[in-house]
């Protein structure tokens, strides 16, 4: 068995679309067994047993699923609750979403039936990227398929009328943001929105709403199905419970597996992705968490471990567990060059630091691959990103810096040699145009 | 940010097709009573889809059909890149995923093969039948190298494969979306390594099972029996 979690205790049992997605087939997987005796419970049961299994929010900033669930008001008002789920996956890295969507719907829709009961809402909205239209079709065919069965909709055979609706997105990097998400969730330009007031207070139309990602939804009918303990039990005091992983870059299988949070990164890389294209000894550098994470160097990848604290004790994340894997042949400064040019385009332009630092960061870093920068602007490049860090409304600026800091900080020494090396290059020439004379 | 502009060629007027109007009235009947503009972006990819770009006089179309002023939508219209705002392909836009994941993979070379049968990025070929772009992250980084053609993902491409999926193209083809080394979604390559146990898939999971950890019910009231 590679990996660490047995097949026995793995949620997604589609997650390759190897079998039915359909109702029937998800019926067969175990989705929707039990549902009406989680739903017949009261939200506060519901929000305990989640707070008990650890669950934490799997679209990277891994805040406790439970709590958040519990911001939402304890009454009903003529203000409707709103469930909001994050299906606008587009961090470079990150693909895990995309297989529960089109092989695994049931048990998102499933989780939305839940999670609506315990905040009170009776509309979830699914706000898929617009790229995703192969997934996005599918989605809607499972959704009209628990319609048809009563499973969700009013009158519902759960006692918990919900209508589960999608929104097209319109494909922005931003409006993975909550805020940004609920601005163009309106059919406006997706820029984040000041918090407070947040979200549970005043989200989409000014109601109530709690923005999920995809994969918390998802696995929430299983873990109240096999108990909170039955989750708990993997990983750590922090980090609990199983999760979908992906490896993309220089790995000789790469691909989307499931596996217990806790896995050590060398184990998930060798076991389930083929390991390093040329052999682990010819690894480089690892992103552990999609490219808004600070890389870590192979030293460090050997005992890092796949744990919301270890690998943040390391300077990175776990963000959304998807890695981007560096060979010992790979230009890592071009692969961060080419992740600044992803921020300077996706930065949605509303604050000063993001919009001009990401592009002016961006140009820096192209000038650092070829080497003609100057060394001192290795220090400046720096306090910029420092700078742009921390002075935006919303993480993006943070994102941008991020991956910027980590090359520096392990692989200094390679931007330093390619700038001295371009001068030597430079110096020749010169010396050589001299001798002509 | 991108600076994105209107092109400056555009047609005179805009209609809608029918089936285009009647899904974007089913969009519009998705949001509550007066929150119809959120249906902005998929109408407006609606458009794109009826006329393959989105010209002008249908950003003012989609403003009347929603009641919104025209500025609202043509700041949607160009804030998301995936909207195209001049012409493209009449047999296909080719959108390559050039971000890192894709690039530590070999997307330059899928670019190059674009460079040199296309022609430059975000111009129409020279017979007006295909029209390619870098974008940014698709979503689909384990299946990289990967370019959504017409919509459709593409994946585990090689230069040599991805020039076959562009004669196919150019014959007015639709070759079958996936992966070119014909990988099961996401799998990894090869037998696969996790969900093998045949005892996940036989309907033992879908036997009623008892919810672990719920409270004790409530002591129910004694039935009176009728007629004793």
């Amino acid at each position: 068995m590679p990996g660490l979690l047995a097949d026995k205790d793995r949620i997604f049992l589609n997650i390759y679309g190897q079998r039915d997605w359909g109702l029937d087939g998800a019926k067969a997987r175990g989705a929707w067994n039990g549902t009406k005796d989680i739903v017949a419970q009261t939200p506060e049961w519901i929000c305990d047993q989640i707070k008990a299994s650890g669950l934490r929010g799997r679209g990277g900033a891994g805040f406790a699923t439970g709590l958040k669930w519990t911001f939402m008001p304890k009454q009903e008002s003529e203000r409707p609750h709103y469930l909001l789920v994050n299906a606008d996956e587009s961090e470079p890295g990150a693909c895990k979403d995309r297989d529960i969507l089109r092989n695994d719907p049931h048990l998102l829709i499933e989780g939305c039936l839940i999670a609506c009961k315990a905040m009170r809402a009776h509309t979830a909205y699914i706000y898929i990227r617009g790229e995703y239209v192969h997934e996005r079709e599918r989605l809607l065919a499972a959704i009209k398929q628990a319609y048809d069965a009563k499973l969700i909709g009013p009158g519902n055979i759960h006692g918990w009328d919900v209508d589960v609706r999608v929104q097209h997105g319109g494909g922005a990097y931003i409006c993975g943001d909550e805020t940004a998400l609920m601005e163009s969730f309106e059919g406006k330009k997706g820029q984040p929105r000041l918090k407070p007031p947040f979200p549970a207070g005043a989200g989409i139309y000014g109601c109530p709403t709690t923005v999920n990602n995809v994969e918390t939804i998802a696995v929430v009918g299983t873990i109240l199905r096999r108990g909170a303990d039955w989750f708990a039990g993997f990983g750590t005091e922090k980090s609990t419970g199983t999760k979908l992983f992906a490896g993309s870059g220089h790995l000789n299988r790469p691909c989307v597996v499931e596996d217990a949070v806790g896995i050590p990164l060398k184990t998930l890389i060798e076991e389930h992705m083929g390991g390093v294209r040329g052999g682990w000894g010819n690894l480089k550098a690892v992103i552990p968490g999609g490219i808004s994470v600070r890389m870590i160097p192979a030293e460090e990848a050997e005992v890092a471990v796949m744990t919301y604290e270890d690998l943040q004790a390391r300077g990175s994340g776990l963000g959304t567990g998807t890695m981007i894997v560096f060979d010992k042949d790979a230009d890592l400064v071009k692969a961060i060059a080419r992740a600044s040019y992803f921020y300077k385009h996706e930065s949605c332009g509303q604050c000063t630091p993001c919009r001009e630092g990401t592009g002016w960061m961006w140009r820096v870093m192209e000038r650092m691959v070829t080497g003609e920068a100057e060394m001192s602007e290795i220090d400046l490049l720096l306090d910029v990103a420092s700078q742009v860090e921390g002075h935006t409304i919303c993480g993006l600026g943070d994102a941008a810096a991020w991956p910027i800091q980590g090359l520096f900080r392990h692989f200094r020494g390679e931007v330093e040699d390619r700038i001295n090396s371009y001068r030597a290059r430079k110096g020749s020439y010169a010396g050589a145009s001299i001798a002509a004379e | 940010m991108s600076v994105r502009r209107l092109s400056p060629i555009q047609p005179e007027s805009f209609a809608f097709a029918p089936a285009t109007l009647k899904a974007a009235k089913q969009w519009m009947a998705n949001f509550p009573a007066g929150r119809q503009q959120s249906a902005m972006v998929p109408i407006l990819w609606l458009v794109q889809k009826q006329e393959g770009w989105v010209p002008e006089p249908a950003i003012r179309a989609v403003a009347e059909l929603l009641g919104v002023p025209v500025i609202r939508v043509l700041e949607v219209a160009t804030f998301y890149t995936m909207f195209m705002l001049e012409p493209v392909g009449t047999h296909a836009l080719v959108q390559v995923c050039g971000t890192t994941p894709c690039q530590t993979r070999g997307s330059e070379a899928l670019m190059e093969v674009c460079k040199r049968r296309i022609g430059p990025q975000a111009h129409r070929s020279a017979d007006g039948k295909f029209y390619w772009q870098e974008v940014e992250c698709m979503g689909a980084c384990a299946n990289a190298p990967m370019a959504a053609i017409n919509d459709r993902y593409y994946e585990d491409l090689t230069p040599e494969g991805f020039e076959k999926l562009l004669d196919a193209f150019a014959a007015g083809k639709t070759p079958e979306p996936g992966s070119e080394i014909g990988r099961q979604g996401s799998a990894p390559a090869g037998e696969p390594l996790t969900l093998t146990d045949a005892k996940l898939f036989d309907g033992s999971l879908a036997k009623r099972i008892a919810i672990p950890n719920l409270p004790p019910k409530p002591p129910k009231a004694a039935k009176t029996k009728v007629g004793a």
